[in-house]
């Protein structure tokens, strides 16, 4: 053992075996005295001791992991990984109409006055209703179709007296038709083919002709070739259609052309005389969500009658023969019709596996080349830091340390006066206010290392004014002092130096402190920001208890990794200590 | 000896002043504050007849936000001295009736802590000192290490993996279950006890390695001094060696190191009690800062600066006590 050998520093030791005369050496002679360097002894007590060798070690892995390993992982820090999936998609809605659809006649005009007031009447079980001048009869033809009139008077009676509105006179024959009605309390009658509308106003009552003007109904019409939408939106084809759905007849002529229908639940197909199918009347109406695609009447034919039956699914067949199963999710008096479209989705949580051996995240990216770059960001955060921290602490406290008197005095009461801030709330309101100003996450790592840093120093600044307090009354100094030396030379040439050992150790012991905090502060939150990675901030995502729960490759094997790296840390710094400081010797 | 009492105190308040100060000027920089927030909710009010700015206008006000950092700062210090320290923005009531609701939470969980860490640490310290580079020195050393080198917040989310979601028995958050208010008084203390084990054992875990390292390395240190060894050349036992002559000797220092425990005691564990959602000081006091509730948080900020100056005062004052050097400079 040469634990005293650095007294003995200017003795050199020869290396003269390599001769071929053996010398004779005196037991006393000094080149029997194995000398090591200082630097030496304190590497050879560090190796002796086993847990930080394990503790090196596990720093040299944790340093390849992260600044090597991105070398090796074919992903990137932010890349998200995408997968064809089946996702069922709103294709088209569906609704039971209950508004009443207004055709009107060519060459009418049924204003929305009119509509209102029909609706009013409608509403009191009247048949009669007028708007400005006119005067309207309607005509339920069965449910949710209405035929509406206007009626042309023709003459007005009063107390027996009549009095006409279009020509001269009132013909006898229909104030004999009319006397017929009103004893038969009926309110319209026939005369020559003409029906005449009896309506009362008040104290007078009104003889009228009458003329379609409009047709107000529930059930929509679809084309089955949109070159026939024209024809079947016609005020025409809708008043004889309707009429004969109404009657429940299965056939009508319309234009010369016989059609036939033929009935359905809840909806009419409508056959042109070449028994092709030419419209569909039905109360539900189909739409497609994405306004530029043309629903085949087939395709609403099909939801019409998926509804009917009330079934949640159904297959329709598609021009080229393919089958595509489509659902129904009702709400309230809607339908949505849901295909199962291929969609690009971002792979989130996937279990580990070969490609991914830590698996996915929540954004889909890949944990274990997170966890890389994380460890990057973790390390360097803690090497500047504490590089910060040492760098003040070494200036403030050397000076104040050399100087002593008032200068000390002033600059330990700074010190104290920095000490005074309490750590975690203040660094909790940085943090906020980093989200505040929304901070971009590059900016706000170094912000985050200078405030670790700022807030931190005062430990440092002690350890080394305590040393140096010590240092300077040593012979050394007062050489230096002899040797006429600059003072600042003299603190960092000299003693400066002398504290380095302390520091190293204070350093690497420090090292894993910060890094915790660092990781604390990523995991509230409050530290590095997504799309940056820390290891604090990967396990973030377990504060949710779903991802707690249910995913433990994303936040153990993170865990793990700083308290693996924390631990080198300690181990390495109780390492030092105890080869710096021989009286801990065995 | 008075002298150097009124000088420390005297400094000791000067540097509590200067904290709280800082803080504030911090505080007061987060933009989007709590009042801009009220500000925007009630301008959106459909009944409101103020615009934005009018209500910010008026809120900074009843806030005392419409002037400068010094000036708020003054007149925050001149209230807080006569002990009023306003009302909670977060919480609605007065900050330290807030505090007074809370903090015996974190006091309670604190102390069992501290009690439960001394009764693990210092056995397991002098065990390893006295038996050093064992076997058993090694074990104790690691599992020091390790306990300091977990994350509070990975302990915790461990522990809860494993007793509240695979084993199930204990609840995920809070310090009271489902049925509390259906039970009775004695059921209540248990179920509040019940519910902080697991944030007991988290500080326990994060804090046990420090105080035995701590006592390992003095009571080291005292075995190797000479009267250790005088006294096993007496013959003495083992036992009456460590308990009545190296054991007494490290209590001096074990003493002075918990001293510093006690600011912590009331500080409260900011990160274990959010975690685990006891409303103890420690989390009402994350929320209120994080949301920028200026007087709880520069209340909380304030308490602990005066507490750690006290902590600090107190020490000195024992070591002017004892080192006359001391008090002469």
């Amino acid at each position: 053992m040469s634990e005293f050998g650095n007294i003995n520093h200017n003795i050199k030791p020869e290396l003269n075996i390599t001769g071929n005369e053996p010398e004779e050496l005196n037991l006393d002679d000094a080149r029997r005295v194995k000398v090591l360097s200082p630097g030496m002894l304190v590497f050879k007590r560090f190796i002796r001791n086993k847990l930080a060798v394990v503790g090196f070690g596990i720093l040299l892995f944790m340093f390849a992991f992260a600044f090597l390993g991105p070398l090796f992982s074919s992903y990137g820090q932010t890349q998200v990984f995408k997968g064809v999936g089946s996702m069922a998609k709103d294709f088209a809605g569906a609704i039971y109409n209950d508004e009443l659809r207004y055709t009107v006649a060519d060459g009418e005009t049924f204003s929305s006055g009119d509509r209102a007031q029909f609706l009013f009447a409608l509403g009191k079980n009247t048949n009669t209703f007028s708007y400005g001048d006119d005067t309207y009869y309607f005509v339920s033809e069965s449910e949710g179709i209405y035929r509406i009139l206007q009626l042309d008077p023709v003459a007005e009676v009063l107390r027996g007296i009549y009095k006409p509105m279009t020509g001269e006179n009132v013909p006898k024959a229909l104030q004999k038709a009319y006397e017929t009605a009103v004893q038969q309390d009926l309110t319209a009658f026939e005369l020559n083919g003409v029906t005449y509308r009896i309506v009362t106003k008040g104290k007078v009552t009104q003889i009228s002709t009458e003329h379609d003007v409009a047709l107000a109904m529930i059930p929509v019409y679809d084309a089955y070739n949109p070159a026939d939408i024209d024809k079947i939106s016609s005020y025409k084809f809708k008043l004889v259609s309707s009429l004969a759905i109404s009657n429940n007849e299965d056939k009508f002529v319309f234009d010369g052309q016989n059609y036939s229908i033929q009935y359905d639940d809840g909806q009419s197909t409508i056959f042109d005389s070449k028994g092709a199918e030419f419209a569909q009347v039905s109360a539900i109406i189909v739409n497609p969500i994405d306004q530029s695609i043309f629903l085949p009447v087939d395709f609403k034919s099909s939801v019409r009658e998926a509804i009917n039956d009330r079934q949640s699914k159904f297959n329709y067949i598609e021009d080229n023969g393919e089958s595509v199963a489509y659902s129904i999710v009702r709400v309230n008096n809607t339908f949505n019709i849901k295909k199962e479209t291929p969609t690009e989705l971002i792979r989130v949580f996937e279990a580990p596996s070969s490609e991914h051996i830590l698996g996915l995240d929540n954004n889909g990216m890949d944990v274990s080349t997170r966890l890389m770059y994380g460890g990057q960001v973790s390390l360097l955060v803690g090497f500047v830091v504490i590089f910060i921290e040492v760098a003040i602490g070494i200036v403030i406290g050397g000076i104040s340390g050399y100087f002593g008197g008032w200068v000390d005095t002033s600059l330990m009461r700074f010190v104290d006066l920095f000490n005074s801030i309490p750590f975690w709330p203040m660094i909790l309101i940085f943090g906020s206010v980093m989200d505040a100003l929304e901070v971009n996450p590059t900016q706000r790592i170094f912000l985050l290392m200078m405030v670790l840093g700022l807030l931190s120093w005062t430990g440092v600044a002690r350890i080394v004014r305590g040393q140096i307090l010590s240092l300077r009354e040593l012979d050394f100094m007062v050489a230096t002092e002899a040797a006429g030396i600059r003072t600042s030379r003299r603190i960092f040439k000299h003693l400066v130096p002398n504290v380095m050992p302390l520091l190293i150790v204070t350093a690497t012991a420090g090292l894993g402190g910060i890094i915790i905090t660092e990781a604390t502060l990523g995991f509230l939150g409050l530290g590095v920001k997504y799309p940056l990675a820390s290891w604090g901030s990967i396990i973030n995502v377990s504060s949710d208890a779903y991802v707690m729960t249910n995913f433990w490759f994303m936040w153990i094997p993170a865990g793990l990794l700083i308290l693996l790296t924390v631990l080198g840390f300690n181990f390495v710094g109780d390492g030092l200590r105890d080869a710096y400081d021989p009286k801990m010797k065995r | 000896m008075r002298n150097f009492i009124i000088r420390r105190l005297f400094l000791g308040l000067i540097i509590s002043v200067f904290g709280a100060m800082v803080i504030y000027a911090v505080i007061r920089a987060l933009p989007t504050s709590y009042v801009e927030t009220i500000a925007r909710q009630r301008a959106t009010n459909p009944l409101s007849t103020k615009t934005y700015q009018e209500w910010l206008d008026q809120l900074n006000q009843v806030y005392k936000l419409d002037v400068g950092v010094v000036p708020g700062f003054i007149g925050w210090l001149g209230n807080a001295v006569r002990g009023d320290f306003g009302e909670s923005w977060h919480f609605g009531i007065p900050v330290t009736q807030k505090f007074n609701q809370v903090i015996w939470y974190s006091v309670i969980i604190q102390i069992i802590t501290f009690i439960v860490e001394i009764f693990i640490s210092i056995p397991l310290g002098i065990l390893a000192a006295r038996k050093q580079y064992s076997k058993t020195d090694y074990a104790i050393t690691v599992f020091a290490l390790m306990g300091i080198s977990l994350p509070t917040f990975f302990l915790a989310t461990l522990l809860k993996y494993q007793f509240s979601i695979k084993l199930g028995w204990f609840d995920l958050y809070g310090l009271t279950g489902r049925f509390y208010n259906s039970m009775t008084r004695f059921e209540q203390i248990v179920d509040i006890g019940y519910h902080m084990v697991l944030p007991i054992f988290t500080l326990m875990m994060a804090s046990v390695g420090g105080l035995m390292r701590y006592t390992r390395t003095n009571m080291l240190e005292v075995l190797n001094s000479d009267y250790i060894r005088t006294a096993r050349a007496k013959g003495l036992s083992e036992r009456a060696v460590i308990n009545k002559h190296a054991f007494r000797n490290t209590l001096i220092p074990l003493v002075s190191y918990m001293s510093y425990l006690i600011p912590a005691m009331f500080s409260g564990a900011l990160i274990t009690e959010t975690l685990f959602q006891i409303p103890g000081i420690g989390y009402v006091s994350f929320q209120a800062i994080t949301r920028g509730d200026i007087p709880f948080a520069m209340f909380y900020a304030t308490f602990i600066i005066i507490l750690t100056q006290i902590s600090l005062i107190i020490a000195d004052i024992m070591y002017a006590v004892v080192d006359p050097r001391v008090r002469a400079n």
